[in-house]
């Protein structure tokens, strides 16, 4: 999907900013490649769109550089790059219709005159608004509106196309299917798309490779597969879909099979690398997780079935440990379940668990360990989590 | 059972009747009384005839209206509008990168220097033009510095010109210029001009193609609402150009008070007043290019 052969097109070295006192950026590291669609992803206050924007030009880095195409584009204004932006409140000229919007770029550009009637057109068509040239933004509904944002920055046949959660305004049908034609724009095209967004989901449909961010840093880069089956930190973990986390020390170290001792019980799992006594977080996807009554090897974690929740293709089991962590159990709705009330064993395939160090401490963990303590409200942090 | 709905229906609207009249009619009587009244009768006496000693004889006549062509009326009329031009102009000039950066300054600021603009204006107009006239007379403070100092031998004569009058004008109005280009830029949106960057344009080639014409209704709106007053204010011209600048407002005064021409005044009146209406009709054309900003 990415050839790392080639030289990136994007490339931020040591990028950081802060904002007076608050540090936005800490250190941001990032190679964008030719034709691909990378999404930024993170929670609000991450520092996604401060890294789009420093991108763009529209604010200088702190610290660090800025490679467009190799060259250093770090105090070179945004109107001498070759990048577009897409922007989260469209940003369309009031007092211009559709074609003098969409062709604002060229002009500058000084196309001739025909060559811009071409284009516009063309790219009208394009966006399936081929009609609406004489059309004024507020003549328009959101998706329109959209799409002649999308229009007039791809006129320009840009490099890159940054796109700050571009979607984010629109309703749940139209943006789905805005995901998919964008999606299909950029295929078409092959411009590569540097796109930010809170939605997890929105991202793993529409990337090829996912920067996740959290506190100003990029936790981890990878394919939508990579991040959601092998999460690096704590924090991808929890944010890409929905994991059990345990916190467990390192007690006995055999081969390539450790031996975990959490609060509540002792599992194992294959890895290397790993120290006597760390402490690490065990990462297990609510799907990958099973309860049984009976014992199971390599697993001696048991916990109270609290509830059984059937909505159609699976069940989802709630199992309270002893500490009251509850741990998600997703399975398929023929499954041989224990009865709520009864003691299970909670158990997983030896290869599905992800061990993670620990890393420093971060705001995230003081937040779950506060929920932790109080079940009630990350049921309700659970189902926010879910809906998004 | 539907009559008696339509009863209730009837009788609920006949008490809404009354509420609106309730509240509207101490409007409406005071708009009549004070507003309407008046203009119906200056518009009546300007085409009646002029008493002997001052009076209205009550006879129709066209009179007041075809003196109107006399060249020199038109000469003072053209004059008026020329400084009411140029007064929206400089005002314009003056309050556009003003209130530009008035724009950019943090809001906690802009309030307070929009405050400085007001404050002199807590004073009365005559006071402060007439503080002027000490200023800029012949024996002001000006000329009296700069002799001391000797760079010039004789005053600079800069009191009782057109362009004091000019002075003058700008002086009064020009914050009836700075506060609706002020709103018209403190609601552009900042995504606008990074857009236009982001498009490739410079910063010269923004202002032209996106924040000027966003401004437009506030160009607009702060001309008319110099050009207005500026055609009508004769204390100005009285205290600034002594008698050398006659102006519109001037004549109409001079009409009603001294030739004691009250028809002749009034006719000028109507003409002032068509003037302003027709002015008023432009701006509530571009109230509603103001809907689509």
């Amino acid at each position: 999907m990415v050839r790392n052969d080639k030289e990136p097109i994007v490339k931020l070295r040591g990028v950081t900013k802060d904002f007076g006192k608050s540090e936005v950026l800490k250190t941001i590291d990032l190679d964008v490649y030719e034709g691909e669609f990378l999404t930024l992803l993170g929670p609000s206050g991450c520092g996604k769109t401060t890294t789009l924007r420093i991108i763009a030009g529209f604010e200088n880095p702190s610290s660090g550089t800025v490679y467009l195409e190799q060259n250093d584009v770090t105090d070179i204004p945004p109107y001498h790059r070759n990048v577009n932006t897409v922007f989260q409140s469209y940003a369309l000229f009031p007092h211009m219709n559709v074609f003098d919007n969409v062709s604002f770029g060229l002009v500058e550009k000084k196309v001739p005159k025909a060559e811009i009637k071409e284009r516009v057109d063309k790219i009208l068509d394009l966006v399936q608004l081929k009609n609406f040239g004489r059309r004024k933004p507020h003549q328009m509904s959101g998706g329109q509106k959209q799409r002649v944002a999308i229009a007039r920055a791809l006129v320009n046949n840009p490099k890159v196309l940054l796109l700050d959660e571009p979607l984010g305004a629109l309703d749940l049908k139209l943006r789905k299917q805005m995901q998919i034609e964008l999606k299909h724009l950029q295929q078409q095209l092959g411009i590569t798309f540097i796109y930010v967004t809170h939605d997890q989901e929105e991202a793993l449909t529409m990337s090829d490779r996912i920067a996740v961010m959290n506190n100003g840093v990029i936790e981890q880069i990878g394919t939508a597969q990579e991040i959601y089956e092998h999460p690096k930190t704590k924090f991808v973990a929890s944010f890409i879909g929905e994991s059990n986390i345990i916190e467990a020390s390192v007690t006995k170290m055999d081969g390539d099979l450790i031996e975990l001792t959490a609060e509540n019980g002792v599992v194992h799992a294959h890895g290397s690398g790993f120290v006597q006594d760390e402490m690490i977080y065990i990462s297990v996807r609510p799907e990958n997780t099973k309860c049984s009554a009976d014992s199971v090897e390599n697993f001696r974690l048991r916990g109270l079935v609290s509830e059984h929740i059937y909505i159609g293709s699976i069940v989802k089991t709630v199992v309270t440990l002893p500490n009251g962590q509850r741990i998600r159990i997703n399975q398929h709705p023929h499954a041989d379940l224990p009865a709520v009330g009864s003691v299970a064993n909670i158990y997983w395939d030896i290869d599905k668990a992800v061990i993670m160090h620990t890393a420093e401490d971060t705001l995230y963990d003081t937040i779950e360990s506060a929920l932790l303590n109080r079940p009630d409200l990350a049921v309700q942090g659970l189902h926010t989590q879910t809906e998004s | 059972m539907a009559k008696s709905l339509a009863n209730a229906k009837s009788r609920r609207n006949n008490q809404n009747n009354k509420v609106i009249a309730a509240l509207v009619g101490p409007l409406s009587f005071w708009l009549v009384l004070f507003l309407a009244l008046p203009l119906i009768y200056v518009v009546l006496i300007s085409f009646m005839n002029k008493g002997t000693y001052g009076g209205i004889d009550w006879t129709f006549t066209l009179k007041n209206y075809i003196d109107l062509w006399n060249p020199s009326y038109g000469k003072v009329i053209w004059k008026s509008i020329a400084l009411a031009f140029n007064t929206s102009l400089i005002c314009l000039l003056i309050s556009y990168p003003f209130s530009f950066i008035l724009s950019w300054v943090q809001e906690k600021y802009r309030g307070f220097l929009i405050l400085l603009i007001m404050l002199p204006f807590w004073i009365n107009e005559l006071i402060r033009l007439n503080g002027w006239s000490n200023i800029l007379r012949d024996s002001g403070i000006i000329n009296r510095f700069l002799l001391e100092l000797g760079i010039i031998d004789s005053p600079i004569t800069m009191m009782y010109t057109d362009g004091a009058t000019l002075f003058g004008m700008v002086y009064a109005f020009f914050p009836f210029m700075v506060l609706p280009l002020n709103t018209s830029l403190s609601k552009l949106d900042v995504t606008l001009i990074e857009a236009s960057y982001d498009l490739g344009a410079s910063k010269l080639h923004t202002f032209f193609r996106v924040i000027l014409p966003l401004t437009y209704p506030g160009i607009f709106a702060g001309t008319i609402q110099v050009f207005i007053p500026s055609l009508g204010a004769f204390y100005i011209a009285d205290v600034m150009g002594g008698g050398n600048s006659t102006l519109l407002g001037n004549l109409i005064k001079d009409q009603f008070l001294t030739a004691r021409n009250w028809p002749g005044g009034a006719a000028f009146s109507v003409i002032l007043i068509i003037f302003t209406l027709i002015m008023m009709k432009l701006y509530s054309k571009v109230g509603d290019l103001d809907d689509l900003a």
